[in-house]
């Protein structure tokens, strides 16, 4: 009789973690009240200001698709708790239910594809190289045998490796562990040249004591598209937030807000980017879709 | 919770998995990053092992001097400076300030600054261990020694340095295995070690439990092996009866 009755217990508790497993965020937020959005301290797209406030391009749309989400959910109030992610742990994160929504930098390529899912693209990165203005680079050429720094944990490492190979170039490689390091090292002159997206290298000019002093050159090294993330087999939370980018692209919402962060001085420093939308940003909005990055290189 | 440990057999740029682990032909597997990583972290510690061993034990001993007050206080200040900042901004001095203040020092490579931060760091540690060594000595060694007519330096040498040493030999150990760990910290100025690639790598290919307990595992070699090294020295260095060295204590 207790065997039986134990048996029965654990086939149960199995049962409802099976249950567990197939993810609804929709019902968790509804359930709850309250979603967790994943935001960065210090990229392009989304950083802080000091004081558990996040601000940035996609940190606000994220709001907006959130928005979107408590209204169709019909709730009166939806608590949203803001949770600061790094490269490292983004993923396993938004994997184990800490976080239901990412919108920070994250690139969407088949690799993560098989650990989460990816929202529809709303901005285009371009992997492009910052130098000293006087130091007569302008292509990736021009770097044989020089030194460039780029930051660990970040698709631009493999980029460079990539290229070294395809190219047979050689350079030195060194890595920041972060974006300020890295650009620290090209401004004390340990590196000639800093390969990161392009947003990210505005910014930190942007941010530097003399802007001026610095150019960003040289071809595309790499289109990475840029997307939301969130738990995979989750179809109805998916087209709640694609349903919502959808939206802000159609009413223009989006791209006015593109101009506020890019186009306009942006806190805390209040310095303007002067980053006008790129060809391939504009085409991926007009044909929404979620593609990896690996399809985009064929281009 | 899936186990994916094929991920070292992948190419690190077309990301499939060849035949054997190793590359071939110029192409470099993680397994092939993961033992170059570990070279790093190997010859990053042992170096900087050496550097603070000899430094270490030369200002541990300037710092027993008798009557050199001006001697003992430049031992004490360098310990001192070296204890009080913690290991990660050493490394940033030495790889960010220093250069700037000393332009000739900007050629140097990254690997070398480390090396030097790591050593003095660990040096004034093995100088406080060195000194401790000395001064567990009964008094009557040293004027022992200057009763037989030896100069300090001969007393040092022939009579306090031999037990001193052999005494310490535990608590160093326990150092040159903190070196081994410490190296950890090389990865913040671009030293491509252990560290380093098991950020990366976890980033690249998205298998992190498998890549960090990878990296464990071999941090746990290298430490465990410069341990048995020293166990080994001290075997091979005891003298029967004189210091009893990890027996029941007591002389």
């Amino acid at each position: 009789m207790k065997k039986s009755l134990f048996a029965c217990a654990v086939l149960g508790l199995a049962a409802t973690a099976a249950i567990a497993q197939a993810n609804d965020t929709l019902a968790k937020i509804k359930s709850s009240g309250s979603v967790t959005l994943g935001v960065r301290e210090s990229s392009g797209l989304s950083y802080t200001l000091g004081g558990g406030k996040f601000v940035g391009f996609h940190t606000e749309m994220g709001e907006r698709i959130l928005a979107d989400v408590q209204k169709q959910l019909g709730l009166s109030k939806l608590d949203v708790k803001y949770q600061p992610v790094t490269s490292q742990n983004r993923i396993p994160l938004v994997q184990n239910g800490t976080v239901d929504l990412e919108c920070g930098s994250t690139t969407n390529n088949t690799a993560r594809q098989r650990d989460v899912a990816f929202a529809i693209t709303t901005y285009v990165e371009e992997v492009r190289i910052a130098v000293k203005a006087n130091s007569g680079i302008n292509s990736i050429r021009d770097l044989v045998g020089k030194t460039v720094a780029t930051t660990t944990g970040t698709t631009s490492v493999q980029t460079l490796r990539k290229h070294e190979r395809a190219n047979g170039v050689d350079f030195k490689e060194i890595y920041g562990k972060d974006h300020a390091d890295s650009f620290l090292l090209l401004e004390s002159g340990r590196a000639d040249a800093f390969v990161m997206d392009g947003s990210i290298l505005a910014a930190n000019i942007a941010k530097s004591k003399a802007p001026a002093d610095f150019k960003v050159v040289g071809e595309v090294l790499s289109v990475e598209p840029i997307a939301c993330m969130l738990r995979k087999d989750d179809p109805a939370f998916k087209k709640a937030v694609d349903d919502s980018i959808k939206r802000q692209i159609a009413d223009g919402s989006l791209a006015k807000l593109y101009d506020k962060w890019f186009m306009q001085p942006i806190p805390p420093a209040n310095v303007n980017l002067k980053m006008p939308l790129s060809d391939t940003t504009k085409a991926a909005w007009a044909n929404p879709n979620d593609k990896p990055m690996e399809e985009y290189a064929v281009k | 919770m899936s186990w994916d440990w094929q991920v070292f057999c992948e190419d690190t740029i077309t990301r499939e998995v060849g035949e054997r682990c190793f590359g071939q032909g110029g192409d470099i597997t993680y397994l092939d990053w993961l033992l170059s990583a570990w070279g790093w972290t190997v010859s990053v510690s042992v170096l900087a092992l050496a550097l603070a061993l000899v430094v270490g034990a030369v200002v541990g001993t300037l710092r027993t001097l008798p009557n050199r007050p001006v001697v003992v206080g430049l031992g004490n200040a360098w310990v001192e400076l070296f204890r009080n900042i913690p290991l990660l901004v050493q490394i940033f001095l030495w790889y960010h300030v220093v250069p700037a203040l000393f332009p000739a020092l900007k050629g140097v490579p990254g690997f070398v600054l480390v090396v030097i931060a790591l050593g003095l760091f660990t040096s004034a540690r093995i100088a406080e261990q060195v000194k401790s060594g000395i001064q567990a000595l009964p008094r009557g060694q040293r004027y022992a020694g200057m009763a037989l007519g030896l100069t300090t330096a001969q007393t040092y040498r022939y009579v306090l340095l031999p037990m001193a040493l052999r005494i310490v030999i535990p608590p160093l150990t326990s150092e040159t295995m903190n070196i081994f760990k410490n190296s950890s910290v090389a990865f913040a100025v671009s030293v491509a070690e252990l560290t380093m690639f098991a950020m990366q790598a976890q980033e690249e290919t998205g298998r992190g439990i498998e890549v960090y307990l990878a990296v464990t595992g071999l941090y746990i070699v290298s430490a465990f092996a410069i341990n048995r090294v020293m166990a080994f020295i001290e075997k091979r260095s005891r003298v029967p009866g004189f210091i009893v060295a990890g027996g029941t204590g007591g002389h």
